[in-house]
């Protein structure tokens, strides 16, 4: 048996790979025994990715359309039966009036109506000439912009088919193709940016709280006095969840390649090393808060009300930064998430290799080394 | 090496307020030291200066030998430490608590094993060594966590008013606990409100005013300020006090 008792001689150095370990289990021992944290640890991505995938989409989809059928003849009858018959619309009951539509736009039961006037046919056929009108409601600009399209393309198409003869003497042909997104998916979009999301709500928050709460209960005095170096203390709290935001990452990958059939078409190795780049930044900025912070409120407050709105609005996933005005694109630029949502759009959806991303994946480097850094300047060993 | 502890004018300022003024005292290998003071007399930090938890602002200490400004990584090696908050991990259980604490310390883990058993037995909680600390009743917490707190057998132990809430009985076993911790060589420094342990100690402290008003036996002091006991001594001291909370 070793012997710590005597006056006499120093006690054998133990090693401190041994004694980190025992601090890492402890760490674990506290996350695992808090049932219900865990479940959102866990459960968290699971929800947002299905969420997301499901039930959030601003896609066409059996949008309701009400036509006005004032001509009621062969032309009309067969635009109507276009516009049924596509995926993108579902017709509801037939009017009569102008009025009726109308007041079905107040109720907001809808929000497209297609009008076609008396002598469409009539009008096509002999008059070369024939008026639609289309109502939508633009209360959602956006959305009534897609909306218009989808339904402009389809008339677009219907006149062509009536009248293939017609062909202009001179025509410019436009070939579009969707990049690495052909069947223009929204799922693509916001996988990584849930990706981004999760991490930074499970590293940024988890940590500070961790960190903080061993500051609010007197441990972390008794932490102190130990020879266990105050750095070491704030590792083994880091390690635990930067091993849960692993099992995340994954979560998340195998949800979105078997249930929302998006691939990863670039590097695996790659995406999961950038990954752990930026948890480490995410770690780094919860450490950071639970420097400056000593209570569990304040940091979960931070870390929610401070950190995931600016993530949510400049990462990109939502709202696009090139349409921001200027001061807003420049402060996006600090936001990590940013960086990572780039990082993994170009890996997973672009399938670009490491010589794509380096920019971003150096400007995410520096983030963190200017956290760490600055957490370490922070860090006082004494506690007064 | 002779003395657990040695100081010399240790002072601690924070701006223009002296919270510990100049003081200078020794402590013996083995022997229990009483540290007392009314509230804001500064005992606090003045333990958490030795402990290695404050900086001094002037003055010298050795703890174990050791200085304090050049060896706190050998003196946090060598002492043990509760605090007034309780301090151990609620939501761990009590041999988890044991691991972890001798784990830091860089015990063996055969050696926590042993040792972590013979303590559950000792204190009495063998049944409850799976339990969670948050399940048990505060004098059993108190008596886990200074067992706890000598569990890597230091060479002192600081205990800051180690037995606040709790009932006399519980007191008293506390107290057998540092007279057994004592038998085995390790130097106990206890800051205490409760007059009746100063009693149980060798020696104590009286601090006023940052500044130590008074230091000996129970024994000696109640005669020389011809007191019937400490409470007596204590209130004459105390009485001459500036500072109030």
């Amino acid at each position: 048996m070793k012997c710590f008792t005597g006056w006499q001689g120093e006690p054998k150095e133990p090693s401190d790979m041994k004694r980190l370990w025992s601090f890492v289990i402890k760490e674990f021992r506290h996350v695992l025994r808090d049932r219900k944290t865990l479940l959102i640890l866990f459960g968290m991505p699971v929800v947002q990715i299905l969420i997301f995938g499901f039930a959030l989409s601003n896609e066409v989809k059996d949008t309701q359309i009400i036509i006005l059928d004032q001509a009621k003849d062969e032309s009309s009858r067969q635009l109507t039966e276009k516009i049924a018959s596509s995926r993108y619309f579902t017709l509801q009951e037939s009017l009569n009036t102008y009025q009726q539509v109308e007041s079905k736009f107040k109720e907001g039961k809808v929000k497209l109506a297609l009008i076609i006037p008396q002598g469409f046919d009539h009008n096509l056929k002999h008059g070369n000439v024939s008026q639609l009108q289309i109502l939508l409601d633009a209360s959602d600009p956006n959305n009534a912009n897609v909306l218009n399209s989808y339904l402009q393309a389809i008339v677009q198409d219907f006149n062509s088919s009536i009248q293939p003869e017609l062909q202009l003497p001179f025509q410019i042909q436009t070939e579009v193709k969707m990049m690495y997104n052909p069947q223009m998916q929204g799922v693509h979009n916001f996988v990584p940016g849930v990706m981004a999301l999760v991490l930074m709500l499970v590293c940024v928050m988890m940590t500070s709280v961790a960190i903080v709460r061993e500051k609010e209960t007197g441990t972390m005095e008794i932490l102190l006095v130990s020879p266990f170096h105050p750095l070491m203390v704030i590792l083994s709290k880091a390690i635990p969840f930067l091993l849960i935001s692993i099992l995340n990452v994954t979560s998340i990958l195998l949800l979105s390649v078997f249930v929302l059939d998006l691939p990863v078409n670039g590097s695996l190795g790659l995406l999961y090393l950038e990954s752990i780049l930026f948890i480490i930044t995410c770690l780094s900025l919860g450490i950071f808060i639970s420097i400056q912070t000593s209570s569990q409120q304040i940091a979960m407050l931070i870390s929610l009300m401070g950190l995931m709105l600016p993530t949510i609005l400049f990462s990109g996933f939502m709202f696009p930064i090139e349409n921001m005005p200027l001061p807003l694109q420049i402060i996006s630029n600090i936001i990590p998430a940013k960086w990572f949502y780039i990082i993994v759009k170009s890996i997973m959806i672009k399938g670009l290799g490491f010589d794509m991303i380096w920019k971003e994946t150096l400007v995410l480097l520096g983030i963190t080394l200017f956290l760490i850094f600055i957490s370490l300047k922070r860090f006082k060993i004494r506690l007064a | 090496m002779d003395k657990a502890i040695k100081t010399k004018e240790l002072t601690k300022k924070f701006g223009n307020f002296t919270a510990t003024d100049a003081i200078t005292f020794e402590v013996e290998k083995g022997e229990i030291f009483g540290f007392l003071g009314a509230n804001g007399a500064g005992k606090t930090t003045a333990m958490r200066m030795l402990c290695g938890l404050s900086s001094p602002t002037s003055g010298e200490a050795q703890i174990a030998g050791y200085d304090i400004y050049k060896e706190t990584e050998k003196i946090k090696k060598h002492i043990g430490y509760m605090s007034q908050k309780f301090s151990l991990y609620e939501d761990l259980t009590v041999m988890e608590n044991i691991r972890f604490f001798g784990g830091i310390y860089g015990l063996s883990n055969s050696t926590i094993k042993e040792k972590g058993e013979e303590l559950a037995d000792s204190l009495g909680i063998g049944e409850e060594r799976h339990s969670l600390v948050a399940s048990l009743p505060l004098g059993w917490k108190q008596k886990l966590a200074f067992s706890v707190a000598v569990f890597h057998e230091p060479q002192i132990v600081f205990l800051d008013e180690p037995t606040g809430g709790v009932d006399p009985v519980v007191r008293r076993q506390f107290w057998d606990l540092i007279y057994k911790a004592a038998a085995r060589g390790i130097t106990v420094f206890v800051t205490t409100h409760y007059m009746d342990e100063a009693e149980y100690c060798n020696r104590i402290s009286i601090m006023v005013d940052g500044k130590i008003a008074a230091l000996g036996s129970p024994a000696e002091l109640r005669n020389s300020y011809q007191a019937k006991d400490m409470d007596e001594v204590f209130y004459r001291l105390a009485r001459g006090a500036k500072r109030t909370e």
